[in-house]
């Protein structure tokens, strides 16, 4: 670990740090009030129902849970890949990695039916299912980024930093094929079931988890008045546009091997073209999502701007978040197929699209989980040395021709 | 002319076949028997020599349905949950009208959880609460299902409903509880005292229940002669409800 040069420090704490923590204390305290109405009244109160059964508090979930598992991508440069000038932000990359998902799981457990007894999922495995897989391998996250953050933290142990760094970087990646997967292998639903699922997955949590580092970087240097240079975010502004088009190419890849299957023609149709999932697709994932954050990455006129790496990364996000709810949302939405080129009809809306509108508590549950996140992530910089106190283009160019 | 002759041979044929075939579903279908449930000694393990099936025959079902469903409901007390909406109500079992796009021919049929052999929702489970017997009887535990919907996702039936409210006045023999996943268990607390499912009792003159390991059970004997489709037959789960007149 090249280090030598970098001195770390903690997050001073200032008036503004104090605001963003009581802001996110207060959201955390509705999230939990929210769990707490759930867990009294029963899913009723929510928008959720037999047809769309995981809403807008799972949309969340995985999105935290796929960034998280992206974030700690940025110390893998580093220690995988040996890009010297990435390994000053490994640090802040676990941390970042630990907190999201701590954030996304938060929101998982609390939305089940017996959050109560989630000690089951301990004492009774199906090792069949990819649910239960991903018990363990959210837990193994969490214990590898620790420990990959004391070798990176501890001198002591810093022999061990590249073992604990490969031994994270396929963790996460079998991780996010798992998260992947759990869509990827139902098979009565259209829209989810193949095995692309898990490679668009990998690469959502790419364009996720560096988009929000990003934001994270350049808000805590803001925060604790820091100076990060041009090379560095020019190099993570770069690497994010790669990322997108990734996301892009899996995107495509789906829809296209979705599209020649007749079977499968309905539910595309129907997420692409005929559905309000179409206008948040086209113009909320592909233009705002994917085109306009390349634009502002490449246009000759933004270059070096702060601003446009900030509104690219933002959109991203907003990308990424509107594409998970088509994904969860419009893959529930659309039917059931009991009998192929058929009509069929019931009382219990069988063939019929279903209406989805989250309830405030979903909302409150979902921000919750997003503010817990914040809350350690703020909490951990102002305790532990994450930050480094410089990443100004002369501190940072000996690491980039190393 | 011998072409044409050939056509006449083969129309007739068709038609003597499904006469033949109604009378035989006639024959076969007469009534429910209890003998079809032996029951099964409290002390006794249940049997994976047992696999417990349904035939439906939904031209005998004059009301395509209804009455299996309303003795579901009266059975296992499901079908009033007060502050669920609709669309968020139990319904353990529903009949389903179904119209052919091109043809227009149209038939209702009772569908629930069809008992799969290979089940998509004890798959993906992560606790086990959604479990097969050893006798086939697909149901979920609800001391350790947490609620995580999964099953739901992944059952290409619909079969299954989430409680989405505390409930109240529950049979004693078939408990349900709030936060958790439900769905047709073929009646187990029946099966097991030797008695049909309820909703079988309440179509006696079209529906079958047994063993389809037995070879010689009336439910064997009776998909040996006459077929029963599966619904979703492509998916490969060989259901333990089969259909005549899909």
């Amino acid at each position: 670990m090249s280090s030598k040069t970098i001195v770390y420090s903690e997050l001073r704490s200032s008036k503004a740090y104090y605001i963003l923590l009581g802001i996110c204390a207060v959201l955390v305290g509705l999230g939990a009030l929210s769990f707490f109405h759930l867990e009294h009244q029963g899913h009723h109160v929510t928008g959720m129902n037999n047809q769309i059964v995981w809403g807008l508090p799972h949309v969340f979930a995985i999105f935290l849970i796929v960034a998280a598992s992206g974030a700690l991508n940025i110390s893998s440069i580093g220690t995988v890949f040996s890009k010297t000038i990435y390994q000053p932000l490994g640090r802040l990359s676990a941390l970042l990695a630990i907190s999201l998902l701590i954030g996304g799981l938060a929101i998982l457990v609390l939305d089940l039916g017996h959050a109560d007894r989630l000690l089951v999922t301990l004492t009774h495995r199906n090792t069949k299912s990819i649910f239960a897989w991903n018990i363990w391998l959210y837990s193994g996250f969490l214990a590898l980024g620790a420990l990959y953050l004391w070798t990176m933290m501890d001198r002591k142990v810093n022999r061990f930093y590249k073992y604990a760094g490969f031994a994270a970087f396929n963790w996460r990646l079998i991780l996010t094929m798992g998260t992947g997967s759990i869509f990827g292998f139902l098979v009565a639903r259209e829209f989810y079931t193949g095995a692309v699922m898990a490679p668009l997955f990998i690469s959502m949590s790419f364009s996720l988890g560096l988009s929000v580092y990003i934001l994270v970087l350049l808000a805590s240097a803001a925060l604790g008045s820091r100076e990060v240079g041009d090379l560095i975010v020019n190099r993570l502004r770069y690497l994010l546009a790669i990322f997108i088009g990734a996301v892009l190419f899996f995107e495509l890849a789906r829809h296209l091997a979705n599209l020649y299957v007749t079977e499968k023609q309905g539910v595309e149709a129907f997420i692409l073209k005929d559905s309000r999932y179409a206008a948040l697709f086209w113009v909320g994932q592909i233009f705002f999502g994917s085109l306009l954050p390349l634009f502002l990455i490449f246009c000759k006129k933004f270059v070096n701007q702060r601003w446009a790496v900030r509104l690219a990364a933002m959109l991203v996000i907003l990308g990424g978040f509107v594409q998970l709810y088509i994904n969860l949302i419009g893959g529930q939405a659309y039917p059931l197929t009991l009998f192929p080129n058929a009509e069929v009809s019931s009382s219990f809306f069988d063939g019929e699209i279903t209406q989805y509108s989250a309830s405030i508590w979903e909302w409150l549950l979902g921000l919750g989980g997003f503010a817990l996140s914040v809350l350690i992530l703020l909490i951990g910089l102002q305790v532990l040395r994450f930050l480094p106190e410089s990443l100004a283009d002369e501190v940072i160019e000996p690491l980039s021709q190393a | 002319m011998s072409q044409i002759n050939a056509y006449r041979r083969k129309f007739m044929a068709a038609v003597g076949g499904v006469a033949v075939g109604g009378l035989a579903s006639g024959v076969i279908l007469r009534s429910v028997e209890a003998s079809d449930v032996p029951a099964k000694p409290a002390d006794q393990p249940v049997s994976n020599k047992v696999r417990w099936g349904m035939l439906i025959d939904i031209n005998r079902l004059t009301d395509g349905g209804v009455a299996m469903v309303e003795a579901c409901k009266r059975e296992h007390g499901w079908g009033n949950d007060p502050k669920s909406r609709p669309e968020q109500q139990s319904q353990w079992m529903r009949t389903v009208k179904v119209t052919d796009k091109l043809t227009q021919h149209s038939f209702t049929l009772p569908v629930m959880c069809q008992h799969c052999e290979e089940p998509p929702c004890v798959d993906v489970c992560p606790t086990g609460a959604s479990m097969k017997r050893a006798d086939g009887i697909v149901q979920v535990n609800k001391h350790i299902c947490i609620g995580c919907r999964y099953c739901m996702m992944a059952c290409p039936y619909k079969a299954r409903s989430f409680v989405h409210e505390s409930l109240t006045d529950q049979r004693p023999h078939s408990p349900r509880g709030m936060g958790t996943v439900e769905s047709c268990n073929l009646c187990v607390h029946r099966i097991d005292k030797g008695q049909l499912p309820a909703c079988v009792e309440a179509a006696p003159n079209a529906v079958i229940f047994g063993d389809l390991n037995d070879p010689n059970s009336r439910i064997s004997q009776a998909v040996k002669t006459l077929g029963g489709s599966q619904i979703r037959a492509d998916l490969g789960l060989n259901t333990g409800v089969r259909y005549l007149g899909l």
